[in-house]
């Protein structure tokens, strides 16, 4: 248990920062990529153009959200089933 | 956060190609020899890259109050070592650049070298140092996985920098500048990487310790002892 307790705490550390953040200021919490885009805006001031475009855009903010959330489905699933598989499986020998 | 497709300027992209493709391939070389050395790993293989993708599609807010999300590499580094990381984060790079236009196709080679190439081999290093000197085993996989995920960032910060020198102070203020986005914004992070690393090891000790002495991650002494000591 003593691993899941520090865990737990940091994790309960970890929100009750973004918790204090987002009610004490009024940061965006936009992503860093965006943000490093803007630093690329005023070193370059303003000149450069990306030399390529995605060539497929999730059409809108539900969509990205969508096939996120696919992402990390798709993966716990595998990393369920075979923890599941192992200790069922140490459980019948 | 990945570079987004298109931002980085020749020479950089076709660079950061011709550094990563020799690693993915001796990975791909290295995957297949385990693969048909030691059939029963492949659950854990499929593991470590379903880590990655869980990770890696989470963006959390940081205390910068911007959000970013962890990689996930450093556990499949500290299994399988670097090369094959490598192979399974340009996977999920390849589904977010297809995807979720997040990274890229010209920014795959840069993107690969950070969170699949340059992450996991801080990863590697920190374990088997901290494993040769006889360090708590979770804390040495916390500080290897967190310093990981945040190598990850601090050397795509590089690239960034690289690509875009300032024009006065050259690629050092650059640097700086992309450093304090994405090296600040993933410290949180990348302790909460660490620490659910750490948790996930615990559980693959419980489950299936054979495997990780087979992959000559971890020696049977090791195994009691912590058996002994965490409950």
């Amino acid at each position: 248990m003593k691993g899941e307790l520090i865990v737990a705490a940091i994790i309960l550390v970890f929100v009750a920062q973004f918790l204090y953040i987002s009610s004490s200021t009024d940061a965006e919490f936009g992503g860093a990529d965006g943000q490093a885009e803007g630093v690329i805006e005023e070193l370059t001031g303003g000149a450069y153009e990306p030399i390529a475009d995605p060539i497929w855009e999730p059409p809108s903010g539900e969509i990205e959200s969508l096939l996120f959330a696919l992402q990390a489905a798709i993966g716990a699933l595998i990393i369920g089933y075979f923890f599941g598989y192992y200790r069922g499986k140490n459980q019948s020998t | 956060m990945h570079i987004m497709e298109g931002f980085l300027p020749g020479p950089w992209w076709q660079f950061w190609f011709v550094v990563s493709i020799p690693v993915i391939l001796y990975g791909i070389y290295k995957l297949n020899k385990l693969i048909t050395e030691k059939r029963e790993i492949l659950p854990l293989l499929a593991v470590a890259g379903a880590y990655i993708f869980v990770l890696s599609s989470l963006k959390l807010p940081s205390v910068t109050g911007s959000c970013s999300h962890p990689t996930g590499t450093g556990m499949a580094a500290i299994l399988f070592g670097p090369a094959i990381s490598a192979v399974l984060g340009v996977i999920v790079l390849l589904y977010q650049a297809l995807f979720l236009a997040h990274g890229g196709f010209t920014t795959l080679g840069a993107n690969v070298f950070s969170m699949g190439i340059a992450g996991p081999v801080v990863a590697y290093i920190i374990f088997k140092v901290g494993m040769r000197l006889n360090l708590n085993f979770y804390i040495t996989v916390f500080l290897a996985t967190a310093l990981a995920d945040w190598a990850t960032y601090v050397i795509t910060s590089l690239e960034l920098a690289l690509a875009f020198p300032a024009q006065t102070g050259g690629v050092l203020v650059s640097f700086k500048a992309f450093a304090a986005i994405f090296a600040l914004t993933q410290i949180p992070l990348a302790i909460m990487e660490g620490a659910i690393t750490a948790l996930i090891f615990k559980y693959v000790i419980q489950v299936k310790s054979d495997v990780l002495v087979k992959l000559e991650v971890i020696n049977e002494k090791t195994i009691h002892k912590i058996k002994e000591l965490w409950v």
